[in-house]
């Protein structure tokens, strides 16, 4: 299981990629790992405004339905318009094609409520019962930023 | 044992397509006679309103429909085929008798709007059923109106806040135990108020300190599931009841457990207020792949005006259906309910009276607990509190072999057993929900038992084999991703369909 | 007793085998208060014969008249096919569960896979559910769910042509969940919608759903179009209520005219009168809103062979999954029911049921012309029907009683539902009534 160094996590199993202003948001490897096959994704649209810890989407597979919570607020500036078209980008490469939205941060004060990598592992490993086996760091390629791949999109 | 093994299990699926693939221009499976000269002489619907064609409706002879769905029904499994453990789901034996009684024409051909005079023997056994329903669990009265359990829930919902907001304030939340049925939180839910969980106890019921801890002046009612989902008597009912109540809210007692408790304990005497009868349980209305149900609601006498109308009462002389009850929650249904579902479980009841069902119940128990003891060894049995009418293992002990719950129900599948409910309720993890009602035997446990534990063995020996299960079954296993993906809800022509 | 298997060896065997010596072992851990006053106070056991001779003294104090019973408002006489009772009487079919584990339920997965083909060819939409109580709790889901697909708006129109008990239900089901309210739009002379009605109305606040019926409560055809428009101007949906069936062999299908949720009672395919129930909910929309649709769907897909199979799909908009926050909390819904509508849509096929469709508004028609040349009755309302209508003639009520004691049901006076309606009857005819019946009607309605 991934855990790239350079993203910052939630509770609720959400990473961020953060660069300068905004933030980069998707699900953890573990949270998709637990979800299994990923069949539906509800995203919202550029320029909603998403609020720290409540939902701004839905991420569904075939037996549950979770709510996607923003790990800071701000303003959507991109979707990963593929993504619903394509779930299992989210179950075959969560920190990268899997990206949902990228956001302009309105407080990076939020920030300092998110977890490091090993502050996630060790979170996942006592309070979600999991993530004690294949640990593995993210390799470097993962390091290139998951948003610089995305396709382009508007709305 | 003459072999509990799958390869006892033989024959030939026969192949059939869908009613749209077959058939064949300008035939038809019912003959309409021509039209009378009075009818050709009359002004049709205006063409402008009619439809064009029925195009995509199919083109058969009764021969040819009926052979369709008698190959159809060959690959069902049923409760009256096969053993159907399917916790929560009370699969008892059906009896064909109350199939036969519903279809009296003086039943079957009773239309709904014929005044009370035509109706006295369809009203008298309403009533009849109501009183019969309030006997066996110490409610005050009775509305046999909704037409399934989950209808039940929120009629007895709004019963529930027509009688706080008469007193000033609906409130807004309800308490629901984690391990709850889905249809507790979705009734609630449909009624305005907030859900708020309470957590099971570490023996699987509720503790009454963490309903003390959350009941304040904000709750409306409480619903409990009475066994609880693992089967479990919650032996502090009476204690939750009255801590519930001192706040002023109301006890929604969850029926759908109830052939645990006939001559056991009533709910009326728990402390419930409104209970819900899933008459497809307890009392033996055929499921029918899916419905119909029926979901009758009992309640204590404070709640007797909040009930549905209309509500069938004595005259002097006759049954009558009545309107007048000015806090009456309403109608939940377009009549008065499932009628053809009340007169199965009345027959049920007449069948068994009193005795025979309190005698139904105890096997219930006995079969379950049979089941039980001699599964604990294979199977971990995570809360090992006395069950009542059901049991709930899980899957720890197969993960050393990489076997999951699904693989155990799917491999069951060959040796000719329905599954267990699966992965409900939430709080045990790969749980396995085993309820046998009393209809089975002895004999038929034991091959049930027997399968179990070959399954054991399989997992240790050639789990690979149990992940691909079922092997014998007409289609393998179905890809469910793929139907979430891309959802095909009906069938078109090939031209139209990309 | 019959039903149970155990002999008194077998239950002491059992319970040896398990460590205890008498059935109350098992439940000793219950409080012994409750248990000691759970005792049942019924009637002792009866035999088979018993039984069947209290439920056939029970059934012959009904008197169903049938040929000479013109109810329709809500429920319709049509006669059912006896394949369709031999295959929903299959205990393969009718004492199955929910298809939970699709490898030994396909008989009834494709079953309903056909039935929402079916349901969807009716109405002209692209999808359909496996089926929900009747139509009045159809009609109040699709107001629930129109309310989820516009959220901004807190009302729903209901014409006042509707069932008069589907509107009491949508109101049941409305009631405590917030500032949303249901209210009525009135009819014209003719008893289609009241256009200047709809559109005062439609001035107030936001509208989520216009809901009228397809046919009426009183058998009229709606003017889907002109409706339609105006739900479209107003940004509200456009839901069609079609208690009879039997019309949409011949009316145009709704989803072709506008209708954004379309649902009805099953009940005259195949399903006996009942006395009310059980019935069938239809309900079927557009495939855009299918995530927000309530009850359940099947749909094909493979096996891991590669061999065609159905599913249950979509499970997540259900309440075992969502819980709080599902679409519905229906689980148990009319899959028997569906079934008799699948075989029974099957045998009537496409030219069939049209057939049958055409001689209900034909034979209605017949005997509206009678009842005004021998009984001087009058349509109440003047636009086409299909085959049920109201009839206005002096006396009303006395004349329908009078009937009454001839053995005829002369329809239902619409009075109690519709005060203005007081000299009114809704009167159904259908290919069950022979024109010797629609005679006896006549007569016993004559002045």
């Amino acid at each position: 299981m991934k855990f790239p160094k350079k993203l910052r996590y939630t509770r609720e199993h959400e990473w961020a990629l953060i660069e300068g202003k905004e933030a980069t948001i998707g699900v953890t490897d573990f949270a998709q790992h637990e979800l299994g096959e990923v069949v539906f994704l509800e995203l919202p649209k550029v320029g909603d405004s998403v609020t720290k810890d409540e939902a701004f989407g839905v991420i569904e597979s075939v037996k549950a339905s979770n709510e996607l919570y923003a790990p800071v607020s701000g303003e959507v500036v991109e979707v990963n318009a593929e993504l619903p078209e394509t779930p299992e980008t989210v179950n075959n490469d969560p920190y990268g094609d899997g990206w949902m939205i990228r956001i302009e941060m309105t407080d990076t004060a939020e920030l300092e409520d998110l977890m490091s990598p090993d502050e996630y592992k060790q979170y996942i490993a006592e309070e979600a019962g999991g993530g004690e086996d294949d640990e593995e760091e993210g390799d470097p390629a993962d390091d290139e930023g998951p948003a610089d791949e995305a396709e382009e999109e508007d709305e | 044992m003459s072999g509990v093994g799958p390869e006892r299990n033989r024959g030939i699926s026969l192949a059939e397509p869908l009613l749209f693939e077959r058939g064949s221009a300008g035939r038809v499976g019912i003959d309409v006679p021509p039209l009378d000269r009075v009818e050709r002489e009359v002004e049709p619907v205006p063409a402008e309103l009619c439809r064009d064609d029925l195009e995509s409706l199919p083109e058969l002879s009764e021969p040819e429909v009926l052979r369709h769905f008698l190959r159809l029904s060959q690959w069902n499994f049923s409760a009256a085929t096969n053993f159907y453990p399917l916790g929560s789901c009370t699969m008892k034996y059906n009896p064909v008798l109350d199939e036969q009684v519903a279809r009296l024409p003086g039943f079957a051909r009773l239309h709904p709007a014929v005044p009370d005079a035509f109706a006295q023997g369809a009203l008298g056994l309403m009533a009849e059923l109501e009183r019969m329903l309030a006997e066996v669990s110490g409610m005050d009265a009775i509305s046999l109106q909704p037409a399934a359990g989950a209808q039940g829930e929120l009629t007895g919902m709004k019963m529930i806040r027509a009688y706080h907001a008469e007193r000033g304030d609906p409130r807004r939340t309800v308490l629901i135990p984690e391990s709850a049925h889905g249809t507790n939180p979705a009734s609630s839910a449909l009624c305005g108020y907030q859900v708020v969980p309470v957590p099971s106890g570490r023996e699987g019921m509720i503790d009454p300190a963490a309903v003390a801890k959350l009941a304040d002046e904000r709750v409306a009612a409480i619903m409990i599931t009475n066994p609880n989902t693992l089967g479990l008597f919650e032996k502090d009912i009476v204690r939750i009841t009255e801590i519930v109540h001192a706040k002023g809210a109301q006890v929604y007692l969850d029926g759908a457990n109830l052939n645990a408790l006939l001559g056991v304990a009533k709910p009326g005497h728990m402390g419930a207020d409104v209970l819900q009868f899933n008459l497809h349980k307890t009392f033996s209305t055929p499921h029918g792949g899916g419905g119909p149900g029926a979901g009758p609601v009992g309640v204590r006498q404070h709640l007797a005006d909040y009930l549905p109308t209309p509500r069938v009462v004595r005259t002097e002389h006759a049954w009558t259906r009545s309107d007048a009850a000015p806090k009456s929650i309403g109608r939940v249904h377009g009549f008065f309910g499932n009628f053809g579902m009340l007169v199965r479980a009345y027959a049920y009841i007449l069948a068994l009276g009193g005795d025979g069902l309190e005698r139904a119940t105890a096997l219930a128990i006995l079969n379950a607990n049979y089941l039980r003891h001699h599964l604990e060894d294979a199977f971990e049995l995570p809360y090992r509190e006395p069950c009542l009418h059901e049991c709930v293992f899980s899957d720890r002990r197969l993960e050393p072999f990489g076997v999951r719950t699904l693989d155990v129900a799917k491999r069951l599948l060959d040796y000719g057993f329905y599954a267990p409910t699966i992965y409900f309720p939430l709080v045990v993890s790969g749980a396995m929900m085993i309820e046998p009602t009393e209809s089975e035997s002895r004999e038929t446990l034991d091959e049930f038992i027997a399968a179990m534990h070959t399954i054991v063995a399989e997992a240790r020996e050639d789990a690979e084999r149990l992940k691909a299960a079922p092997h014998l079954t007409r289609v393998s296993r179905l890809d469910e991703v793929r139907a979430a993906r891309h959802p095909v809800l009906r069938w078109r022509p090939r031209s139209e369909s990309a | 007793m019959r039903y149970l298997p155990h002999t008194d060896a077998d239950v002491q065997s059992m319970l040896r085998s398990i460590g205890h010596e008498a059935l109350g072992d098992l439940v000793a851990h219950v409080p012994a208060d409750l248990r000691r006053r759970a005792a049942i106070e019924l009637e002792a056991g009866r035999s088979e014969p018993e039984v069947l001779e209290r439920l056939t003294a029970l059934a012959s104090e009904n008197r169903p008249l049938e040929k000479t019973c013109f109810a329709g408002a809500g429920a319709y006489p049509h006669h059912v096919p006896a394949a369709v009772d031999t295959v929903i009487s299959r205990s393969e079919f009718a004492t199955a569960y929910t298809p939970y584990q699709p490898e030994v339920s396909q008989g009834t997965l494709q079953a309903i896979f056909e039935f929402q083909t079916m349901v969807t060819a009716l109405f002209g939409l692209e999808v359909a559910n496996a089926s929900m109580y009747d139509g009045a709790s159809a009609t109040a889901e699709a107001v629930l769910m129109a309310r989820r697909l516009r959220p901004k708006a807190g009302r729903v129109l209901l014409a006042a042509s509707l069932p008069p008990a589907y509107r009491q239900v949508v109101r049941t089901y409305l009631e405590g969940i917030g500032d949303f309210v249901a209210e009525d739009v009135s009819f014209g002379p003719d008893g289609r919608v009241d256009s200047a009605a709809l559109d005062r109305a439609l001035a107030g606040a936001p509208v989520a759903a216009i809901v009228v019926g397809y046919p009426s409560y009183f058998g009229v055809i709606e003017d889907l179009r002109a409706v339609g428009e105006r739900a479209r101007g107003a940004d509200a949906l456009l839901v069609t209520v079609t208690p009879e069936g039997m019309a949409l062999g011949l009316l145009r299908e709704p989803g072709a005219v506008g209708a954004d949720i379309a649902v009805g009672e099953g009940q005259s395919f195949g399903l006996g009168l009942s006395f009310g129930g059980p019935y069938l909910g239809l309900f079927a929309t557009r495939e855009r809103f299918v995530r927000s649709m309530p009850g359940r769907l099947v749909s094909e897909t493979i096996d891991d062979r590669g061999r065609r199979g159905f599913v249950l799909t979509l499970a997540t908009r259900e309440q075992h999954i969502r819980r709080e926050r599902a679409t519905s909390n229906i689980c148990t819904n009319q899959g028997l029911c569906a079934l008799a509508a699948t075989v029974y849509l099957a045998l009537a096929g496409r030219t069939g049921l049209r057939a049958l469709a055409d001689r209900n508004a034909r034979r209605a028609r017949h005997a509206l012309r009678r009842l005004c040349d021998g009984a001087g009755a009058q349509p109440v309302f003047a636009a086409p029907f299909f085959n049920e209508f109201a009839i206005r003639l002096p006396a009303a009520r006395r004349r329908w009683e009078r009937a009454l004691a001839v053995d005829v049901i002369a329809g239902v006076p619409l009075g109690d539902a519709y005060p203005e309606l007081e000299d009114a009857l809704l009167l159904c005819v259908t290919e069950v009534h022979a024109l010797s019946d629609i005679e006896r009607l006549v007569e016993a309605l004559r002045p």
